[in-house]
């Protein structure tokens, strides 16, 4: 960058410099603040619409929805869509009839490439996964991304079993991948051709993310039955 | 949030998304200073550290900042609290550490407004990483830039002494370099599983 | 950097400039550190350039306005955050018009204020110039930007998903070539596109002094 040919003036007094940052970074903070002002509701109506979409999406027959966070003594208390930061936050469906359809739970893990972010269906009736959907990841593409494509592999989640055992405090069968045509059993995630670090991530998932809420959440069903 | 163990983000900083060949951060240095391996070495060394830095000083504001409750104010103050500690450690190393200064010094003011330093920055606050998994991260994420920087940098030292047809010279050829390296990258994906 | 010195030239020289002979992607390779990443798709990219595009114009008239009132000390600082505020202000807008496209485009959005092109165009251009001129150089960058990332991104898209905006191009039977979209290919298609240019500036400058060819 090739400097102007400069006339010689006195250096500005401190005062100039302070007035001149000082004004440059009022008329910035008044820009910023008024435009976060201005698009602040219709930014909050777009997650609020893309989180609504992607639950009912997971949970077939939902029609209305409602966040629960867990609270002290691993009950589970009803909060806004966007909760506190911190929260672990569940989101349960209803149907028309008001009844409770099942429920939308967030989970991440390591993919292959970056963290995989994700939302499944749990449902009670069928003690299983119900839907899931990608939230987010950086899989390759072409490959790894069939995840979110593949219909064989996406048909793994219309009954995926995470019964609990007799106790009540951990799944009766863990959820694992298996290599594809080998599945045999309800828990079991029937993998991708040249996407198997994929598939097991997914199946990893799921299986960690389930371990910790359904035994929670069928030790404090009744929390859930109230419907908007 | 995240619960990643550290060496999990540091490989994955260092290798399989590595800053230059997979996000294309900080290429204004990658293409202009490669040229010699001395120089990459230092370079790389200076981005480390700066990149060290302005991690800490990203996961400070972060915090403040969620306090105060004003995330529309985090672009502006990651970017001028990063530039204005940059220059404090500066005229700090020039003081204290004449030889030190000699080594980083003239790459400092440049490596301020590299895309890489902020990239990191923004990088770590959308994953919510903590303190400790920041750290990794940064060191990860330096130890990535010059690994590629060094790397290209021998590339196109050896290069020199090619004979290639005009047009292809410089930047173009380079790009290509960046690119074959960035394939070979590909391969550490999965390491961090 | 090219600001024109002497002489004043002509209004329409200010756009024209960006777009080829001081085009700032293809010629000076600037700005290419945030925008190379998000141009795996054509949407992408003309998302991204445009972005950039009004950042520049905007920072440009605004500090082009302002460069009688601001000390040449502070300057850069003022700078910046002229930049980081416009740069805040289309998250937010993209964030409120598209949040499919803001989660494509992601960090990258915010690092546009670190894009060389812009402080590049603040320093060499704005801080000298009438606010219409900045104006002018401000749209002529912009859209060689936009130009040049679009292009990128088609390229990339057609070639690694065989789709244009989403749209089929190719027979069902095309076999995309995947290295296209994965970083790599944002290397190889930038290379590309840059030995193209090289290879025109070059018959061009052989044309305008037959004498001096060696062959």
């Amino acid at each position: 960058m090739s400097g102007p040919p400069v006339v010689q003036e006195s250096p500005p007094s401190a005062w100039h410099m302070y007035r001149a940052m000082v004004g440059v970074g009022l008329g910035c903070g008044l820009l910023i603040v008024s435009v976060f002002q201005l698009t602040g509701p219709t930014i909050a109506r777009n997650r609020a619409e893309a989180l609504r979409r992607a639950i009912f999406e997971v949970l077939p027959g939902a029609g209305s929805s409602r966040t629960f966070r867990v609270a002290a003594n691993d009950r589970f208390e009803p909060t806004e869509a966007a909760g506190q930061p911190g929260d672990r936050l569940v989101h349960a469906g209803y149907d028309a009839e008001q009844r409770l359809v099942g429920l939308a739970i967030e989970a991440e893990g390591m993919g292959y490439q970056d963290v995989i972010r994700l939302l499944y269906g749990y449902s009670f009736a069928e003690d299983a996964v119900i839907g899931i959907r990608v939230l987010e990841s950086r899989e390759t593409p072409g490959l790894g991304d069939r995840i979110e494509t593949d219909p064989a592999f996406l048909a793994n989640f219309q009954r995926l079993d995470v019964a609990l055992a007799p106790d009540g405090s951990a799944l009766a069968n863990p959820i694992q991948a298996v290599k594809r045509g080998e599945k045999e059993h309800a828990w079991q995630v029937d993998g991708i051709t040249g996407a198997t670090i994929s598939s097991v991530a997914i199946a990893d998932i799921l299986n960690k993310s389930a371990a910790w809420w359904v035994p929670r959440i069928r030790r404090s069903l009744d929390d859930f039955r109230e419907a908007p | 949030m995240s619960d990643a163990p550290l060496w999990s983000i540091f490989v994955n900083a260092c290798l399989i998304n590595n800053f230059v060949l997979a996000y294309f951060l900080g290429l204004c240095p990658f293409l202009g200073v490669s040229g010699k391996l001395a120089t990459a070495t230092r370079m790389g060394g200076a981005v480390t550290f700066v990149m060290l830095v302005s991690s800490i000083c990203a996961f400070g504001i972060q915090q403040l900042l969620v306090a105060i409750d004003a995330p529309y104010l985090r672009l502006i103050s990651f970017i001028a609290v990063i530039a204005s500690t940059v220059q404090l450690v500066e005229m700090f190393i020039k003081k204290t550490s004449p030889a030190l200064f000699r080594a980083l010094g003239i790459f400092l003011p440049l490596i301020t407004t590299n895309c890489a330093i902020l990239g990191l920055a923004l990088f770590q606050t959308n994953k919510g990483f903590d303190f400790a998994q920041c750290l990794a991260y940064a060191l990860g994420a330096g130890a990535g830039f010059t690994l590629a920087l060094v790397l290209i940098a021998g590339l196109r030292e050896k290069l020199e002494l090619a004979t290639v047809p005009d047009v292809v010279r410089g930047t173009a050829l380079s790009l290509v370099l960046a690119g074959l390296l960035s394939i070979a990258f590909m391969g550490f994906a999965g390491l961090g599983g | 950097m090219t600001g024109p010195l002497h002489g004043t030239p002509a209004l329409g020289d200010e756009f024209v400039k960006g777009l080829w002979r001081d085009n700032p992607v293809f010629v000076q390779v600037l700005g290419m550190c945030p925008a190379l990443a998000v141009s795996n798709t054509a949407r992408n990219a003309l998302a991204m350039g445009l972005a950039t595009s009004f950042v520049l114009i905007l920072s440009n008239a605004v500090i082009s306005s302002l460069r009688h009132v601001i000390p040449k000390q502070v300057r850069i600082a003022t700078y910046i955050l002229v930049i980081a505020t416009f740069v805040t202000v289309v998250d937010y807008a993209i964030q409120a018009v598209s949040l499919d496209l803001h989660k494509a485009l992601g960090a990258f959005i915010s690092l546009i204020v670190v894009n060389c092109l812009i402080l590049g165009r603040a320093e060499a251009f704005a801080s000298k110039h009438g606010i219409g001129r900045s104006l002018l150089d401000g749209l002529g960058m912009g859209a060689g930007f936009t130009v040049a990332l679009f292009s990128l991104g088609a390229v990339r898209e057609i070639l690694g998903s065989g789709t244009l905006f989403g749209i089929q191009v190719f027979h069902a039977d095309f076999q995309p070539w995947i290295v296209m979209i994965l970083p790599s290919g944002g290397f190889f298609t930038l290379a590309a596109w840059l030995l193209v240019f090289n290879a025109v500036t070059a018959r061009r400058a052989r044309a305008a002094e037959p004498l001096e060819a060696p062959r």
